[in-house]
């Protein structure tokens, strides 16, 4: 399993053609503490870049977009209940949703891990 | 320019806002802290302890001369000439059509007529003001002092050790204390819904207050995040938002704002729009929402009746106090009773909404005459 991230925070974890995403733990931090999630529900057909979910904080709503492009097959049904998952372990059971990647080569533009670090030091 | 190339200023507290861990946006033209430690938790410490917060972006007027009291009521609907010293009240500029150009705190002090008005309108406020009051009042806008509030049930046990004396005032009271050398000019008063203190003290010894007030155990820092969820718990309108220059004050539940005499004599700008809704009462009104599941509810939001578009949510979000999404916003008086069933698009779904009374969480003001 190789894990992907995004300029815009988001993390995606790849096995094959199947995938995880998420935001990251310095998303989080920025986000600050979160009150709801909306993902989306298998079937659902999502476009790199598109918008894909919704994180809203006590603050404000921020849309998470879809590192690549694919087919929704799982929604985290946990984030409902307890959408705090999201602050207490974003990169883990704070999961968004799975999908199956439509075009693999999709992932050729994201950073590895090292490559993200650098970026959100730059930041 | 736009307002984000525009030079964002710095507040006598910005560093110490950062040295205290504060993460800083720009808001109002400023380099303000929106939060510490998290929004939730600072509320939440606000609601049961005592929370310091710097608004120091909000403008302090102070307007004197022989006539001020009578010039002043030519721009408001309060009863200025009844004021007694040291009391305050909530005021409103307007425009002729009884829109609301800013809302603002007044005091009766010994030195005139001081008025606190919000930091993103202040400039225009301040500006009306020279245009129609008369030259022989003078305006000093005392850019020379920091504004604190100190809030929540705890913040008259914190503040009294530091400052001896504060606890005889009462809500909406006000007067002048010295802390060392440095005078303060002290309100009972805030935008929290609790009991607490505004705090008016010279620039140059805020640092020094807010570290004392800081070293008492029942005081925290407190961002604007904060700030704005207690003052949506309490129920408290925020200018810009809930309140703007097509807003009439009694549709927005402000009419308690426009004093018995002014309501016989008028002679306020928009006085007879306002005076004529208040007689015959406004087609919109100002309400609470409680809102249905987890999904906050935010400002610009339609609300519906049916398929029939009835109002707009002018503020929302998560209440941390609730622990639940809540919101204000402007219905049609047809839809404004409590228990009223409604319904709020966002992004294309619908979410219920049930109008409530307001506050959604109970004042704790310390008034004058109630039993302790």
């Amino acid at each position: 399993m190789t894990r992907y991230f995004t300029d815009e925070h988001e993390w995606i974890d790849v096995d094959g053609t199947s995938a995880t995403v998420g935001i990251t733990d310095y998303a989080q931090g920025q986000l600050g503490d979160i009150v709801f999630v909306e993902v989306p529900t298998a079937g659902t057909q999502v476009k790199k870049g598109g918008d894909a979910a919704v994180v809203e904080s006590v603050k404000a709503a921020s849309d998470v977009y879809a590192p690549v492009s694919g087919t929704v097959t799982e929604g985290n049904g946990a984030l409902d209940g307890d959408p705090a998952l999201v602050n207490s372990d974003p990169e883990g059971d704070g999961w968004f949703f799975k999908l199956t990647l439509s075009d693999p080569s999709e992932l050729d533009g994201l950073m590895d891990e090292a490559a993200y670090k650098a970026y959100v030091n730059g930041l | 320019m736009s307002e984000d190339e525009a030079e964002i200023l710095e507040l006598p507290l910005g560093g110490w806002h950062r040295a205290h861990g504060a993460r800083m946006v720009p808001f109002a033209g400023y380099a303000m802290p929106i939060q510490y430690e998290g929004i939730m938790s600072e509320h939440l410490w606000t609601r049961e302890s005592a929370g310091l917060f710097d608004v120091s972006h909000m403008g302090q007027l102070m307007l004197a001369g022989d006539s001020v009291e009578e010039a002043l009521e030519a721009l408001i609907p309060a009863d200025v000439k009844g004021l007694s010293e040291g009391q305050m009240r909530y005021s409103l500029f307007l425009n002729d059509e009884g829109g609301i150009l800013d809302d603002l705190m007044i005091t009766k002090t010994p030195m005139g007529i001081y008025v606190v008005i919000n930091g993103a309108v202040k400039w225009d406020d301040i500006g009306h003001l020279r245009e129609f009051l008369p030259d022989e009042i003078t305006l000093n806008h005392m850019e020379d002092r920091a504004l604190l509030a100190l809030q929540g049930p705890k913040a008259v046990d914190a503040l009294a050790r530091v400052v001896p004396g504060v606890g005889k005032l009462f809500f909406m009271e006000a007067g002048s204390f010295l802390w060392g050398h440095e005078p303060l000019w002290i309100s009972r008063s805030g935008y929290t819904g609790e009991d607490g203190f505004e705090i008016s003290v010279p620039a140059e010894a805020v640092a020094a207050l807010a570290d004392a007030l800081l070293a008492q155990p029942e005081v925290k820092p407190i961002g604007l995040g904060a700030r704005d969820s207690l003052r949506l718990e309490a129920g408290l309108p925020l200018y810009g938002h809930d309140l703007d220059e097509a807003t009439n004050p009694i549709a927005a539940g402000l009419g308690f704002a426009v004093s018995k005499r002014r309501r016989t004599e008028g002679g306020f700008p928009g006085s007879e729009p306002i005076l004529k809704a208040l007689q015959d009462g406004a087609s919109t009104k100002r309400v609470g929402f409680l809102v249905d599941g987890r999904q906050p509810v935010r400002e610009g939001a339609t609300i519906f009746s049916g398929s029939a578009q009835v109002g707009t949510i002018t503020s929302g979000g998560f209440a941390p106090s609730v622990q639940a999404p809540i919101a204000i916003g402007f219905v049609a008086t047809a839809q404004s009773a409590p228990g009223t069933a409604l319904e709020a698009e966002v992004r294309g779904k619908r979410i219920g909404l049930i109008v409530t009374r307001m506050p959604f969480v109970p004042h704790n003001y310390v008034r004058k005459g109630a039993v302790q």
